[in-house]
């Protein structure tokens, strides 16, 4: 591991309980890691939240999904385009960047690199739903 | 095309999904007799994916085998056994044999099975999975390598309308059917409030033009079963008061086939709701007379009455 990461790791693990997956998406997942759900979910809960708010998997535990929807809505000071990310298709992990520094990648743009095959959503999402 | 592709074409139609039984052992005769009790009223069936983290015959080798005994089959794929390269393989190969209908699930995780000590993989979530088989669809592997002559995918999708959060499960579905779904099975939900919510919002901001929504619905026997669902299934409340419906009265097995009737009826009558994906727990011919009562003709009389239609035009 070297400087930058033993760095962002010092830093993100206590806060966030960040798992150097190399590709953050804090701010797109209400200031929440998703590699903290026991599924590594990039993009919204499964369906096995139980009744009470808790994970399928860990029955103690809130899940990581039902506390970064609501905090997407409501923590203060995050920018609104953070907030409107909540709902976009993250593409998948690339496990190569485990470990690594995602600051570093992001600097670079290693981080918003995808498989060739990999297209975005068809059509932009026009229609927000409202619940 | 499958047919469950032409009816999601044409447009309005109902269709009518169910979940076949899984494969333990036994021959393709015995499946076929097991099939017999669902499969005539159904448009196409899930060739399930190791259900709630069970081993069982292979998704793939299930749907081979559905297609053989004249039943289409919905391959379903989940995320918790495979990474993305066996994904890609078992949709190409199931494409091989002609299997154009795949449902793309996260999947229950290993806990939910009996083999909890195995090793889960989730490589790909749901809304992921369903652009994977988009890009088959569009004739690449995810690498962008060729596929060659694209396979005519039908993609769909799961969404559970009845758990939290539950504002949020409409943007969900949404995120889905923006990624590709074209039909989407809904978990079972005991809360009927939770289920018009869900579906008002998609049908409201027109997602429901672009996909078929299917409400679930179980058939069971007794108050055990809706028991076990409430206990034992993450992300399906059982009210109490459902139960105590089943449990307390004088015949629990026609109090809960009234229950399931009426769970089809409510489900029917929600505007931008397309058919119902069914689920036989009772197999004591219930499918037939639950068809019947909700005025549902077998598979092959509705394709005979449209093709009669389109001759008519």
């Amino acid at each position: 591991m070297g400087l930058i990461s033993a760095i962002e790791h010092v830093i993100k693990k206590p806060i966030w309980d960040c798992q150097m997956c190399g590709q953050c998406v804090l701010h797109d997942t209400g200031m929440t890691c998703p590699m903290t759900c026991p599924k590594t979910l990039r993009n919204g809960p499964c369906g096995g939240v139980r009744e009470n708010g808790h994970c399928e998997v860990k029955p103690e535990m809130r899940c990581v999904w039902v506390k970064a929807e609501e905090r997407s809505r409501t923590l203060p000071l995050m920018p609104e385009a953070w907030r409107e990310h909540f709902n976009n298709l993250r593409p998948p992990v690339d496990n190569r960047l485990k470990g690594d520094s995602s600051w570093k990648n992001a600097m670079s743009g290693r981080d918003k690199e995808t498989p060739p095959g990999w297209t975005p959503e068809p059509e932009a999402p026009e229609a927000e739903v409202e619940a | 095309m499958s047919r469950l592709g032409e009816l999601l074409d044409r447009g309005n139609e109902l269709i009518i999904t169910g979940e076949a039984p899984v494969i333990d052992g036994g021959t393709l005769a015995d499946y076929e007799a097991k099939l017999q009790e669902l499969a005539p009223w159904c448009d196409a069936m899930n060739a399930t994916d190791n259900t709630a983290a069970h081993a069982h015959a292979s998704n793939v080798a299930m749907a081979i085998a559905m297609q053989r005994v004249g039943v289409e089959p919905i391959l379903q794929v989940v995320c918790r056994d495979k990474n993305r390269i066996a994904q890609q393989a078992d949709i190409m190969g199931a494409a091989l044999h002609g299997v154009e209908n795949i449902c793309c699930l996260t999947g229950d995780d290993v806990t939910a099975g009996d083999e909890s000590e195995a090793r889960r993989v989730f490589d790909l979530d749901g809304p992921q999975l369903i652009r994977l088989a988009n890009s088959l669809k569009e004739g690449r592997y995810l690498s962008g390598r060729s596929v060659g002559t694209p396979p005519p995918l039908v993609i769909g999708a799961v969404e559970n309308p009845g758990t939290h959060p539950l504002d949020y499960r409409a943007q969900r579905a949404a995120k889905k059917i923006l990624a590709g779904a074209r039909f989407l099975q809904l978990q079972i939900c005991y809360h009927p409030d939770r289920l018009e919510g869900f579906v008002k919002a998609l049908h409201e901001n027109g997602f429901t033009e672009k996909c078929a929504i299917l409400p679930s619905v179980v058939a069971v026997k007794g108050a055990g079963p809706l028991k076990f669902m409430n206990n034992a299934v993450p992300g399906i409340d059982v009210p109490a008061d459902v139960i105590s419906r089943v449990a307390d009265a004088e015949t629990p097995a026609d109090e809960a086939y009234q229950l399931v009737l009426e769970q089809c009826q409510h489900a029917l009558s929600l505007p931008g709701v397309r058919g119902l994906h069914l689920t036989d727990f009772r197999k004591d011919g219930s499918m037939a007379r639950l068809c019947n009562d909700l005025g549902i003709k077998p598979r092959t009389e509705r394709e005979q009455h449209a093709h009669d239609r389109i001759v008519a035009v």
